[in-house]
């Protein structure tokens, strides 16, 4: 179990989603950085898809009740286990009684805490995510607090060296998968939807044009601020599907990104849809950062998933081999 | 790997009774069927989702009003070619008649919660009596159950009583609110910002995560207002 000592609103357990439901309206959820959250599961083995805390205000600070096996990824927050300085992307055993503290990171906006054997709340509907807007799932269907408790099942036991044991984040180590701009702003690759070309020249500027997240952003997702886009002529559609990374104009002309936690549907003009791959940067962007869109094709969205997969796979193979090779050495 | 074949273009234009198909990101596809907002057009999209429901590179399908979206497991090899597939299935089903149950939902017209009723009145020269007379003689159908846990999109709406979506939604409507947002008419599920008109109130509950099945309304169910109490 582990005590919550400290928390900032909206921090959420969360899985890779509900999936499946959204016929009957019901959120998939999920964590925003899903490939963070699967590295911290595969680090201290579990299965990908187990529940981890997605923490997104910070000081974040937690007490194991007993001796767990646990690794942090997702934002660098200098996190320390009882005073002593963890690096990112970390797999390490906590001691009953010590306590682990995260702060607010100088970058990306959202840091993941996988615990061996996984959070042990109740399967809702296939998933341990919290839905927010539904009340359900998670801790109770809602953001944890402090002094909440939370169990943890039963996992491996596999431990990691003493010093513990890190991955190479994915920004790292496919640093030509991922473009920015010269100015350091998170370039995102899109492709156009069904009503781009309804918006005509102005669909041009939404390429070209820089955007800022706007501090009306969160896991259902974000609005962004720049010159308005419009239509050439008014349409009125019909409630359509929705899935995070569509990016719709709704009558303000500012576009809004769809995340996680969105409407499983709507009925504003899209103008595009981001790639798979670069979801889970876009879950690491922060309020007020500058992004901007670049056109993509499914043989580019195919090769960073691929690439992406490949990168999770490699993981998957070799870790539990890194992980004893590592015991065996400190141990000599 | 060739890199012309999966270049297809991002939408096929819907002509000659066929679907448009459009792209949503790299694995989801948008099929918007062709004609008016009808029962027609929606057991056409119902027989395409009972089709594509048996296929293993589909994830997930969310039917809309006249349209589905399809979503793959995995980006498409040969995008071009799948969306051919689209269309070929698209021809070859025919539509399905869901036969749902019947739902009463007794619902108290006017009152405190009726915010939008005035509005509609103004909209469409009724008084509020017709307006709301006009809403509970109508049978609806189910189209399609989305956007919040267990919200039904109810066609059938008289034309006389449409009312278009509020451009600047309102920002704390009841769960439990009955709706009319342009040709379709709803139950609020949840409390929050909502962009359509309310002219009464429910106690039914559509939605709980714990029952099986969570939801009350089905596709294809029928439902009916049942005007237990008008306060104009």
């Amino acid at each position: 179990m582990i005590h919550v000592l400290g928390c900032g609103p909206l921090n959420t357990i969360q899985d890779l989603g509900r999936a499946g439901y959204r016929n009957i309206g019901v959120t998939a959820t999920g964590a925003m950085d899903p490939i963070a959250l699967k590295v911290g599961n595969l680090l201290v083995g579990n299965d990908e898809d187990a529940a981890g805390i997605e923490i997104q205000t910070f000081p974040f600070r937690i007490e194991f009740e007993q001796a767990q096996v646990f690794a942090l990824t997702g934002a660098d927050c200098a996190a320390r286990l009882d005073g002593q300085d963890l690096p990112p992307w970390w797999c390490i055993r906590a001691e009953p009684g010590q306590v682990l503290e995260l702060s607010t990171p100088m970058k990306s906006a959202r840091a993941y805490l996988c615990l061996q054997g996984g959070i042990d709340v109740p399967l809702v509907m296939g998933s341990r995510s919290t839905s927010l807007r539904g009340s359900f799932g998670g801790h109770e269907g809602r953001p944890l607090a402090v002094g909440d408790i939370l169990p943890v099942m039963a996992g491996t036991t596999i431990s990691p060296p003493v010093n513990g044991f890190g991955i190479v984040p994915p920004a790292q180590a496919m640093p030509n998968l991922f473009p920015v701009s010269d100015t350091g702003d998170l370039i995102l690759r899109a492709i156009p939807a069904g009503e781009h070309d309804l918006f005509g020249d102005d669909s041009e500027r939404f390429w070209s044009q820089t955007w800022k997240i706007t501090s009306q952003s969160d896991r259902t997702g974000y609005r962004l601020s720049g010159a308005p886009l419009q239509l050439s002529a008014p349409v009125e559609l019909r409630s359509y599907g929705i899935i995070p990374g569509i990016v719709q104009v709704p009558p303000g002309g500012e576009p809004i990104i769809q995340m996680s936690d969105a409407n499983t549907a709507g009925g504003y003009p899209k103008m595009a849809g981001v790639i798979d791959g670069d979801l889970w940067r876009l879950g690491q962007a922060r309020i007020g950062s500058k992004i901007s869109f670049r056109q993509s094709s499914l043989t580019e969205a195919l090769a960073v998933e691929r690439a992406i997969d490949a990168y999770i796979d490699d993981i998957r193979r070799t870790l539990p081999l890194v992980a004893n090779a590592l015991v065996a050495m400190t141990k000599r | 790997m060739s890199n012309t074949s999966l270049k297809a273009p991002h939408v096929t234009p819907a002509h000659m009774g066929l679907p448009k198909i459009s792209m949503i990101g790299n694995r989801s596809y948008l099929v918007e069927a062709p004609g008016e907002l009808d029962l027609p057009a929606q057991r056409r999209i119902w027989a395409l989702e009972r089709t594509l429901k048996a296929r293993p590179d589909v994830h997930e399908l969310i039917p809309g009003m006249t349209n589905l979206l399809v979503i793959l497991q995995r980006t498409a090899e040969d995008s071009g070619r799948f969306q051919d597939e689209l269309l070929e299935i698209w021809q070859q089903t025919a539509e399905l008649d869901l036969l749902g149950k019947t739902i009463e939902v007794p619902t108290t017209y006017g009152g405190e919660h009726a915010i939008d009723l005035a509005a509609i009145c103004d909209y469409s020269g009724l008084t509020d009596k017709e307006v709301v007379r006009l809403h509970w003689e109508r049978t609806y159908t189910v189209f399609s159950v989305g956007s919040a846990p267990g919200f039904g999109y109810l066609g059938g709406l008289d034309p006389r009583i449409f009312m278009p979506r509020k451009k600047v939604p309102s920002l704390r409507m009841l769960k439990g609110m009955v709706t009319i947002g342009g040709m379709q008419s709803g139950i609020s599920v949840l409390t929050g910002p909502n962009g359509w008109n309310s002219i009464g109130f429910t106690e039914l509950t559509v939605f709980d995560a714990t029952a099986e099945p969570p939801t009350l309304l089905a596709p294809g169910d029928r439902v009916r207002f049942i005007p237990e109490r008008v306060e104009l």
